[in-house]
């Protein structure tokens, strides 16, 4: 990968140079090709779902709706799970709703923790300790068993939104840390010296100087805690901690590993789940790693 | 050090306070609803069960304010003592987790040592210019492999080579019917089985250390004392083992302490999709039975074993860094 990546050499033809923004986007894109890469698994995916929900009736991800068990047919594209949901309607109803539960839980994750890390890297003093040392405490413990606990505790009938919720509990920690890092180091620039004899006020500068600043870095740590909410979800779908009723990627893999259908050999049932995450691993991962490029011009390659 | 384990303390205090408050924060008592179903399904374990239950309500009951219970619950942790399994009922909890332990250890030990291992070496080859060329090639698929979540990597190496070309068993820490003993037969029969999932959790592992360790490289080969070191004609291997490799691997073990926790998240759910005997697949049970005492059991003894894995790290840090003493100047 490092070899694609040719310093920029010549100045592009002299016609080309007046295309507007377009062209100088496409022109940045090759430069950071991880954003690109992200950024079209993405749409794929927005894709899909945009098309399938025009195309495909989703009620059909329901129980009972279809035939059990067929093998992917012209019919069937995706092939029919053992309890008669079609699989392509299951994928089009559910991929949004693992989504969702990404979106709402890395939201609520980074907001708190831009709340706490800006507050605590700002103020200093026993805020910051307290702050800092819950923060780190909390990242020791494997977060997907804490979940476990509180998701075990209120089981019945847990909805999607609950679901954003319970691993929204766990998602503020390392977001708080990382941002707190950052704005320790920000906090000593000169500008911020600047507005602070300036006479603004605490808020005010982290508003007004400190959060545009690190807009960039935000968006990554955005796009990492989706990632990683995406994941906490999954992990306690699998588990059977999922919301029963609803077809999300990580209930379908709840109902492949429940019915050992790698097993019996009902590959079709697994394999539009496992490539479609796939795509929302590696599409967040290449975003963030793009993100984080424009983030930090540092970490644009040295070799 | 006293720090240090003075956040170990307040990680075990966490880990049973969590355990005791967050199933009464949802109004009703799962642990006694599900003993008092129990023992109305009746059968051979009725009797057993209605002790527990009246055991149940006279340490944890209503009768007794809140943090009299808060307490009661405390003092039974500390002595490690977690009640029985209300699913297997006649076993207590320690039991069954003490025979549950010692794969997820194995599995977990190996496979972090060498994804660690494995992973900080590539990392540094990655980063030196004189390495072979070829290397190169594998920046990407490391990159790719590390976004991906354990269990999947595990879904698909189980359908490519255990299920498609059958070269390994698919499901289980040993096959069934075999004896369990010290003998060549069964260790040998233990490892097979082993290969798949250690195998899922490596792949993916290891990208993120050889990332992490290739980025440390490239900054620490701009450092001052490389170019001198350069300057002074030592030989390149020299270098690169002594000046940048030693530098570049302490951040490397302080990352080590702080994805343990994120490894074994993981590794619950690669247990979970190949059957391996560990705790991962008892919590999955327990999950599955609504084994409360079970779950809260397993949790909170994985917590104290990733904080004790923890503090053994750090107090092995300063061996590594001899910049850092835990003794105040």
């Amino acid at each position: 990968m490092a070899d694609e990546i040719s310093p920029p050499t010549a100045v592009p033809e002299a016609g080309r140079l007046r295309q507007g923004r377009l062209a100088d986007t496409g022109r940045y894109m090759r430069r950071n090709p991880s954003l690109a890469v992200g950024i079209v698994l993405l749409l794929i995916l927005v894709l899909f779902v945009g098309i399938g929900h025009l195309a495909v009736d989703t009620s059909k991800a329901r129980a009972l709706s279809a035939p059990a068990m067929r093998a992917p047919s012209l019919q069937y594209p995706f092939g029919t799970d053992r309890q008669g949901r079609d699989l392509l309607a299951v994928m089009v109803a559910g991929t949004p709703l693992t989504l969702q539960i990404g979106f709402i839980a890395g939201l609520l994750g980074v907001g708190i923790g831009s709340i706490l890390g800006f507050v605590s890297a700002y103020y200093r003093g026993k805020v910051d300790t307290i702050i800092r040392g819950i923060a780190d405490i909390g990242l020791t413990v494997p977060g997907l068993l804490v979940l476990i606990i509180i998701a075990v505790s209120i089981k019945e009938g847990l909805t999607v939104n609950q679901m954003a919720l319970i691993v929204a509990s766990l998602a503020w920690l390392n977001p708080t840390r990382t941002i707190r890092a950052q704005v320790l180091s920000l906090r000593e620039r000169a500008y911020v010296e600047v507005a602070r004899l300036s006479g603004m006020s605490g808020p005010e500068i982290i508003f007004k100087e400190l959060m545009p600043n690190l807009l960039p870095y935000l968006g990554a740590t955005l796009v990492n805690a989706v990632s990683n909410a995406i994941l906490a979800s999954i992990g306690l779908e699998v588990l059977g901690l999922g919301p029963i009723d609803s077809p999300t990627l990580g209930m379908t893999l709840y109902w492949v590993n429940y019915n050992a259908a790698l097993l019996n050999g009902w590959w079709w049932w697994w394999t539009a789940p496992i490539v479609i995450i796939l795509i929302v691993f590696l599409g967040l991962f290449f975003l963030t790693v793009g993100l984080d490029e424009i983030a930090n011009p540092k970490l644009r390659r040295a070799v | 050090m006293a720090k240090r384990f003075g956040v170990f303390l307040v990680i075990v205090w966490l880990a049973a306070t969590l355990n005791f408050f967050l199933p009464r924060l949802s109004g009703m008592d799962p642990v006694r609803q599900k003993l008092l179903a129990q023992a109305q399904l009746g059968g051979y374990v009725q009797t057993g069960i209605e002790a527990m239950v009246k055991e149940y309500e006279q340490r944890f009951g209503l009768n007794k304010p809140l943090w009299r219970q808060y307490l009661n619950y405390l003092s039974d942790v500390s002595r490690l003592n977690f009640n029985y399994s209300i699913a297997n009922y006649p076993r207590t909890v320690n039991e069954i987790i003490a025979e549950a332990i010692p794969w997820t250890v194995g599995l977990l030990g190996t496979t972090t040592l060498l994804s660690f291992s494995i992973g900080t070496f590539l990392g540094a080859l990655l980063a030196w210019p004189r390495a072979p060329r070829w290397m190169r090639y594998l920046m990407p698929p490391l990159w790719a492999l590390h976004a991906i979540p354990f269990f999947l990597c595990g879904l698909i190496l189980m359908y490519l080579l255990a299920f498609q070309i059958k070269l390994l068993p698919m499901f289980g820490g040993y096959s069934a019917g075999a004896f369990p003993g010290l003998t060549v037969e069964f260790v040998g029969d233990v490892l097979k089985h082993a290969i798949l999932p250690a195998l899922s959790i490596v792949l993916v592992a290891l990208g993120g250390w050889a990332l992490a360790m290739r980025g440390m490289m490239v900054t620490t080969q701009g450092e001052d004392y490389v170019t001198f070191a350069e300057a002074k004609g030592l030989k390149s291997l020299t270098i690169f083992l002594r000046y940048c490799v030693r530098n570049a691997i302490l951040p490397q073990t302080t990352a080590l302490a702080l994805a343990l926790g994120q490894i074994l998240s993981g590794a619950v759910l690669v247990e979970v999709i190949f059957g391996y005997p560990g705790v991962g697949t008892l919590l999955f049970l327990a999950i599955r039975e609504n084994d409360h005492f079970l779950i809260q059991g397993i949790v909170f003894t994985v917590i104290v074993a990733l904080g004790l894995a923890t503090l053994i790290l750090d107090a092995i840090y300063p061996l590594l860094d001899p910049r850092i003493t835990y003794r105040r100047s």
